[in-house]
């Protein structure tokens, strides 16, 4: 008579944990993707620490401090690693919502994956979407930082060439002014002396000879 | 008689005298302008003339004029190899790195280089010669060049100047672009690897799904492009900010001319090619690069009978070495006279094409890296799809079995098997390399998605974006150079402005019309510019520079003059090429290009749509169609409209001219 209500409780009990099934979910791991050759092999020790984890999760959730190990239910378990739970109430003859388990299992999701060494794709809760962790966003953009370093260099580097270039300009007419004078000297030394203009022979760096070159005014004006 | 302190050879200078002749590079009159600089007003003189001579030696003023008109005083290069360089940094440019793989792609892989070498012999040297050649011998900016070979002809000038004006307008905007990647390399991860998260943060941003991070990052954090040309949207301040950096490092390269210019092209000659070298050891290593080499350089020889594949390759030559743009006559204008110009054409022209096909060889590396990579992708997604379904043991399915466990499922769950069937894709490695992109959606896109995958990623995006943005500015300066060097050779202006002034104004007026570019819509307005502001003007801009050279100026008188100049005489192939084959091909071009736009009726234009994550192509409205006709009719325009204007007023000098009697 035991044996036959211990099976009759079973049989409510695997009812409770089928797939699709009322508060159910599918758990899929891929231990060999995340872990390559460090990869454990999934037994009932496995399970039962799975078991423990949604335990500890749902006893975060105000009234549900009292969950147990024995609460959480595991069925179908195939090679893949795939399976699906179920949470039972402390009567074990209800799920609890599924709302519930889901938020429990999101505010702890981090902790169970870290404990098996998986991550949100390798450890997925099939209908429990994972809270995506935000990019760092540093207050001031890096690009922003960068920019202005070289903007700065490229305006002083800028504004050294202009001031450099205005200064040889103005050393420039000061001295074409003193050359001016020289010149005019020049000019007059010219027509006195009937000689050959220095610079003239300079210019061509030796290829002609300006001496011979046809240039009248070279020679003195009669 | 020499100079009574003077001692030693004529070529020795005076010391007496050396106080009268500062240094001979750089000497200003007073007013800013350049001496020997500006057009003759004077008709062109025959060979072997003297120089003018001012008549009436008294005053102060007049001797000092003629000696500083017998110098010819004019800015130069501090060595020839700056030229080289400055001609090599101006040629290389973004269009090897980023169209030259696309058309050897397109057109046959490695049976390319045939119609591309023979292209190269047949107008690109020849084209290139010409025009250094006419700014060596006329040392003067494109304007002045062209007024000096015939007084009608200076409308050529102008309309260089112009196309040179828009493409400065448009370009330096990939610039900004490249500076924008460039500061956002420096993070960990790169912005453009990972999707943002949606309003919940239960996903991914929706657009971000459905196009790529790359993509994502590209039309809407760097564009944020509109759906539309008709929407313009706003200014961007990011790339805004990003293109007057661009301008002011313009600015500061091209602030004291050739000085300034010489030097930053070392940079910008020789650093890409240092990258480039980097990036083809990087490439060469990298998984599944073999790949995508073997696809490019597999010839397909049915593709030399395509006319379109010897086209394109005559249209790359001609726009790649930048014919036209009247940049190669402002840098060659500041050589000596006697530079050896054939030896340097020769040089530039091989090391321009060399880099293409050296640029393409890294590019198809990287390809076949980022096909292989999303073809194992692809096969991944497949196995996990399978596995999950069929509840199958992790990492039973590898891409070996693939296929016999797929029959082995369809065969053993046949009904299950035809729901998961649908979704399974067909990954194929050929279609990933098929993937064919040009321009700025392979620098800015493809690329990215490859180094994104690369590790270290931000040490090789930093590289190549560094070396974009040489490519561009070396580009850039040439260009400028293009519209200062007539700018500061006509007395008119330069002696109101110093140079600074006027570089920095052209920078300021090119900044505020570039910002334009910067608005949501600015990317459609861009690739307008990209496609029509240049490619037909210049074709005929160079026509009428072949056929003055040869028929109005006098290709005997102009070889003599060459030879003149440079003591070596005129190759016959040159005279054959410039007199009869360059042209012919150069309007064979022009009416195949006339032809093409004819033909294919309404003009479209690739739209971003950001509900469905990719592009849909879409009509131009009409207001854009008038502005593409406005950028062609307003340079080719320039060319008859300077003659008539020369013409009428030549008319009107000679009727108010007759003496009475």
């Amino acid at each position: 008579m035991l044996w036959l209500l211990f099976f009759l409780v079973t049989v409510i009990r695997a009812e409770l944990c089928q797939p699709d099934a009322e508060n159910a979910f599918k758990v899929r791991l891929s231990i060999r993707t995340a872990l390559g050759d460090k990869a454990y092999v999934w037994d009932t020790n496995e399970e039962y620490l799975f078991r423990a984890m949604v335990a500890f999760s749902m006893r975060k959730v105000p009234n549900r401090e009292t969950t147990e190990i024995s609460h959480v239910l595991l069925c179908n378990v195939t090679q893949r690693v795939s399976f699906w739970f179920v949470v039972t109430d402390p009567s074990k003859n209800h799920t609890l919502p599924a709302n519930e388990v889901q938020s429990a299992i999101r505010m702890n999701r981090n902790r169970i994956n870290n404990v098996f060494f998986l991550n949100d794709q390798t450890l997925e809760f099939l209908k429990i979407p994972s809270t995506l962790a935000p990019p760092m966003d540093p207050s001031v953009p890096i690009w922003i930082i960068i920019f202005g370093v070289i903007f700065c260099i490229v305006i002083v580097a800028t504004t050294l060439l202009i001031l450099s270039g205005i200064r040889q300009r103005r050393r420039e007419n000061k001295g074409s002014s003193e050359v001016d004078d020289i010149e005019d000297k020049l000019e007059n030394m010219d027509t006195i002396t009937n000689s050959t203009r220095c610079d003239s022979l300079d210019m061509k760096g030796g290829h002609i000879n300006d001496v011979f070159m046809t240039e009248d005014e070279r020679l003195t004006p009669l | 008689m020499p100079c009574p302190v003077c001692t030693g050879a004529p070529g020795r200078r005076c010391p007496a005298v050396r106080a009268a002749r500062p240094h001979l590079r750089s000497r200003r009159l007073p007013g800013g302008g350049w001496p020997g600089g500006a057009p003759s007003p004077h008709p062109p003189r025959p060979p072997g003339a003297p120089e003018p001579r001012v008549k009436g030696g008294g005053g102060a003023r007049a001797p000092t004029n003629r000696l500083w008109a017998m110098e010819k005083a004019r800015a130069q290069w501090g060595n020839p190899l700056q030229f080289v360089f400055a001609c090599i940094s101006y040629a290389v440019g973004l269009g090897n790195v980023w169209r030259f793989p696309y058309l050897c792609q397109m057109y046959g892989g490695g049976s390319f280089l045939v119609p591309y070498l023979i292209m190269l012999i047949v107008e690109g040297m020849p084209l290139l010669y010409l025009e250094l050649a006419v700014g060596q011998r006329m040392r003067q900016g494109s304007i002045g060049a062209w007024r000096t070979i015939s007084p009608y002809l200076g409308g050529v000038g102008v309309a260089s100047v112009v196309v040179s004006f828009f493409l400065a307008i448009y370009y330096n905007i990939i610039n900004a672009w490249g500076f924008w990647y460039f500061f956002n390399s420096f993070q960990d991860p790169l912005p453009w690897s990972v999707c943002p998260l949606n309003g919940n943060r239960t996903g991914y941003d929706e657009e971000c799904e459905k196009a790529s991070s790359t993509q994502y990052f590209w039309y809407r954090k760097t564009l944020n492009i509109s759906p539309s040309i008709q929407e313009s949207g706003t200014v961007q301040w990011e790339p805004a900010l990003c293109l007057v950096l661009a301008w002011t490092m313009v600015y500061l390269c091209i602030l004291r001319g050739p000085e300034t210019t010489g030097k930053v092209a070392y940079i910008t000659a020789l650093v890409p090619y240092g990258v480039l070298i980097i990036y083809l050891v990087r490439g060469l290593t990298l998984h599944g690069a073999t790949n995508g080499l073997l696809y490019m350089f597999t010839p397909k020889v049915e593709q030399l009978a395509n006319p379109r594949a010897w086209i394109n390759a005559a249209t790359q030559i001609f726009f790649s070495l930048g014919l036209g743009f009247g940049s190669l006559i402002a840098f060659a204008s500041y050589n000596e006279p006697s530079n050896n110009c054939q030896k340097h054409t020769i040089v530039v022209s091989l090391i321009n094409s060399a880099t293409s096909i050296f640029a393409s060889v890294v590019t198809f590396s990287i390809y076949g890296f980022k096909a292989t990579f999303n073809y194992e992708d692809c096969l991944n997604k497949v196995i996990l799809l399978l596995t999950n379904s069929f509840d199958l043991e992790d990492g039973f399915l590898t891409a070996s079995n693939l296929e016999q466990v797929k029959g082995y499922l369809a065969s053993t769950y046949p009904s299950k098997y035809s729901e998961v069937f649908p979704l399974l894709e067909n990954c194929s490695l050929e279609s990933e390399l098929d993937t064919a992109v040009q321009g700025t959606g392979l620098a800015f896109i493809v690329y990215t998605e490859a180094i994104k995958n690369m590790e270290v990623s931000q040490l090789w995006s930093v590289l190549y974006f560094f070396m974009l943005l040489l490519l561009g500015m070396g580009s850039m300066l040439g260009n400028t150079a293009a519209i200062l060097t007539p700018l500061t050779d006509s007395q008119v202006i330069s002696s109101h402005l110093p140079k600074e002034a006027i570089s920095g104004l052209l920078c300021l007026v090119n900044c505020a019309i570039g910002l334009l570019f910067t608005m949501e819509a600015g990317s459609y307005w861009f690739d307008i510019f990209n496609d029509y502001a240049a490619t037909l003007s210049l074709l005929l801009i160079v026509l009428v520079e072949a056929i003055a050279v040869c028929y109005v100026y006098g290709l005997r008188r102009f070889g003599a003059e060459l030879e003149a100049m440079t003591g070596r005489a005129l190759n016959w192939y040159w005279k054959v090429m410039w007199a009869f084959v360059s042209p012919l091909l150069i309007v064979s071009l022009f009416l195949f290009y006339l032809a093409d736009y004819i033909l294919s009726g309404t003009l479209q234009y690739q739209a971003w749509d950001a509900t469905q994550g990719r592009l849909v192509t879409k009509d131009y409205p009409a207001y854009a169609v008038v502005v593409i006709g406005l950028l062609v009719a307003s340079s080719t325009m320039c060319i008859p409209l300077v003659a008539l204007g020369t013409y009428v007023m030549r008319r009107l000098k000679k009727g108010s001219s007759v003496p009475v009697a």
